[in-house]
């Protein structure tokens, strides 16, 4: 990493902006692009996902569904109309629900956020008691197979083992779908528990790497103790290798709790996701690629904001990377 | 001041996060030794982990060829009457609900998931590699578009391309190979395309080019084969996240359909007998798990070799 000298940003500062937004909608277009033509090579009638394979539909009906959902244009017309509706904040309509899909992924958010949330604490919490911990050899040890043990472990299996543990063994946790406090906590669990472990191992060469810095001697020279040393000193220095991960634990997030809603049987976007594959209903499958990019592009601008804040020697750089 | 400089060259030799990271599970840097730790036991405890975990893969690499090595039961005679029994002497993992002994099914899973895993992981390379080599040695636009199209990609989790890849191709064995090796080429695109970049720069490309050798002689003889070595040592840590995933996606019901024996399946056959056999579902998944440890292990410890030979 080069640092070059601070120079007067104003102006560069407003470009470097202009340049991450542009960026974030030529990934956001790009993956519509890319998803409108790749599911225009899903085999099948559209009017067969619309009605149910066996509906018992003569061919006129048939021809008069499509030309009402204009899958008779051109495809490069039919594309172009897509694109202006997804300016529009507009994703189409579900072919199996006959809804709007920025309602169905809507009506679908919240608990798969409530679940990514939750999971995301529960793993910050592991993470930062595994470095609390992190002491002597043998202790060292340890960790570090256990958190090799839980990047390792599939999802769909530490979430049955939990089921099997917690909700039938000992009671603690309803099993199988319902509402409240208490039936997101096995599941948030599972989610976090590889995140958890990908944390700790980072934040943890984070820490030993400032823990040999030479601030961090002149803070044990004053007798300060580990927790101290690591909650007032090292973390802070430790905390941008892991900020670089957010974006990355994120999308993990997402693509785990397509596994982890249907282990516990819970509604959110990864059940709405899969049921759209499985009965190509291609407008909500698009619908989940464009929420995706959008995501991931969001992510990124806030984790490059946040470097700038905690970072300040990045500023000046900012703009080249902006470009 | 030499435990420092061995931290720091250690934590040094970590790095190389964002590539890595795509990798897989494995491809987190590991954690380092500490400041304090006796580096001679640590190396012991390494070279019994190695030993442990090539040994694991050896055995898994034997019960695919030959299952029958390990077993005498076959993995889809059913047995009412020894339905849901738990592991013992007969069984060690149990039957399930059909009276099937879990303990083969597993053994003859690994063909598919083993398969699976390394066979995507493999056509991966192989595409991540041209794709990144072209990216690599093109002009200013062609590489550009390129590196474009990758991050598009990958701001998609891979199991979540591999879901909509299914969605394109529809569910079954096949697509899922297809499925994970499409979701894991970018990641393999990225660091063939930067080290591309740092090999066309070295002396020994340019002499080839200064003697007149050319561009595409270039790239085939003294470029590609440059590349492939840090990529081999992703493969091999990435192999396990694909078996993971195959797993997940067949655990989902989009892969390879009952009764095969395959480890994703199992286990989601497990999952309504639960409170009464938790065998069926707990020893796939361990197996699963010993498996990415394992091949996690070796990626590690090759990855370590590489750094040491480039220092």
């Amino acid at each position: 990493m080069t640092v070059t000298a601070p120079r007067s940003t104003s102006g560069s500062a407003l470009a470097s902006g202009a340049g991450r937004v542009g960026g974030m909608v030529v990934v956001v277009w790009g993956a519509a692009t890319a998803g409108f033509f790749a599911l225009r090579l899903v085999p099948g009638d559209p009017v067969d996902a619309m009605l149910g394979v066996n509906a018992n539909v003569s061919e006129q009906v048939r021809a008069h569904i499509r030309e009402d959902w204009g899958l008779t244009q051109p495809l490069p017309l039919q594309y172009v109309e897509y694109l202006g509706r997804l300016v529009r904040g507009d994703l189409g309509t579900s072919y199996r629900l006959q809804q709007p899909v920025v309602d169905v992924l809507g009506q679908q958010l919240a608990p798969t956020v409530q679940l990514m949330g939750l999971a995301m604490v529960i793993a910050l919490v592991l993470a930062m008691g595994s470095a609390l911990l992190a002491r002597g050899r043998r202790m060292r040890g340890l960790l570090s197979f256990a958190e090799l043990f839980a990047v390792s472990s599939p999802t769909f299996w530490t979430g049955l083992v939990l089921i099997a543990v917690f909700g039938f063994g000992l009671h603690w946790f309803p099993v199988v779908n319902s509402e409240g406090f208490a039936a997101l906590v096995l599941p948030a669990v599972t989610l976090a528990i590889p995140v958890a472990g990908i944390i700790s191992q980072v934040l943890r060469q984070g820490l030993d790497a400032a823990s040999v810095m030479p601030f961090a001697d002149t803070a044990r020279s004053r007798g300060i103790g580990h927790a101290r040393l690591l909650f007032r000193h090292t973390l802070r220095h430790a905390a941008s290798d892991s900020i670089t991960l957010t974006g990355y634990l994120v999308g993990s997030l997402l693509g785990g709790s397509v596994l982890v809603e249907t282990v516990f049987a819970r509604p959110g976007l990864g059940q709405a996701a899969l049921d759209a594959i499985t009965n190509r209903d291609i407008p909500i499958v698009l619908g989940i690629i464009v929420l995706a990019a959008v995501v991931f592009s969001v992510i990124n601008l806030i984790v490059d904001l946040a470097y700038d804040v905690i970072d300040p020697r990045l500023r000046a750089e900012s703009s080249h990377r902006g470009a | 001041m030499s435990i420092i400089d061995a931290v720091r060259a250690a934590v040094k030799s970590g790095t190389g996060l964002g590539a890595g990271l795509r990798g897989g599970p494995g491809g987190v840097p590991g954690s380092r030794p500490g400041a304090g730790a006796s580096a001679q036991a640590k190396r012991r405890t390494t070279r019994v982990g190695l030993w442990i975990a090539s040994a694991f893969l050896v055995v898994l690499a034997l019960a695919t060829v030959a299952p029958w090595l390990f077993t005498t039961a076959d993995p889809l005679q059913t047995d009412v009457a020894h339905a849901l029994q738990a592991p013992g002497f007969g069984h060690p993992f149990g039957t399930d609900q059909s009276g099937r002994d879990v303990f083969a099914r597993v053994l003859y899973g690994s063909r598919y998931s083993l398969a699976i895993g390394f066979g995507a992981t493999a056509i991966g390379l192989l595409a991540g590699l041209v794709i990144g080599a072209l990216a690599g040695v093109m002009n200013r636009l062609g590489d550009g578009v390129l590196s474009r199209a990758i991050e598009v990609i990958m701001a998609f989790p891979e199991f979540l391309l591999a879901l909509i890849v299914i969605a394109v191709i529809g569910p079954g064995e096949i697509s899922l190979l297809v499925a994970v090796a499409i979701a894991v080429i970018p990641a393999y695109a990225r660091v063939a395309r930067v080290q591309t970049l740092v090999v066309k720069r070295a002396g020994y490309v340019e002499a080839a080019r200064t003697l007149g050798v050319s561009r595409v002689t270039t790239v085939l003889r003294h470029v590609i084969p440059n590349t492939l070595g840090p990529l081999l040592v992703m493969a091999t840590m990435g192999v396990g996240t694909a078996i993971t995933a195959a797993a997940g996606l067949s655990f989902l019901g989009l892969g390879p359909q009952p009764p095969t024996p395959e480890w994703g399946l199992i286990l989601a056959g497990g999952r309504n007998f639960l409170a009464t056999a938790w065998w069926i579902a707990v020893f796939p998944g361990l197996v699963i798990t010993a498996t990415v440890i394992s091949t996690s292990i070796v990626g590690r410890s090759l990855r370590a070799r590489a750094a040491g030979r480039a220092a």
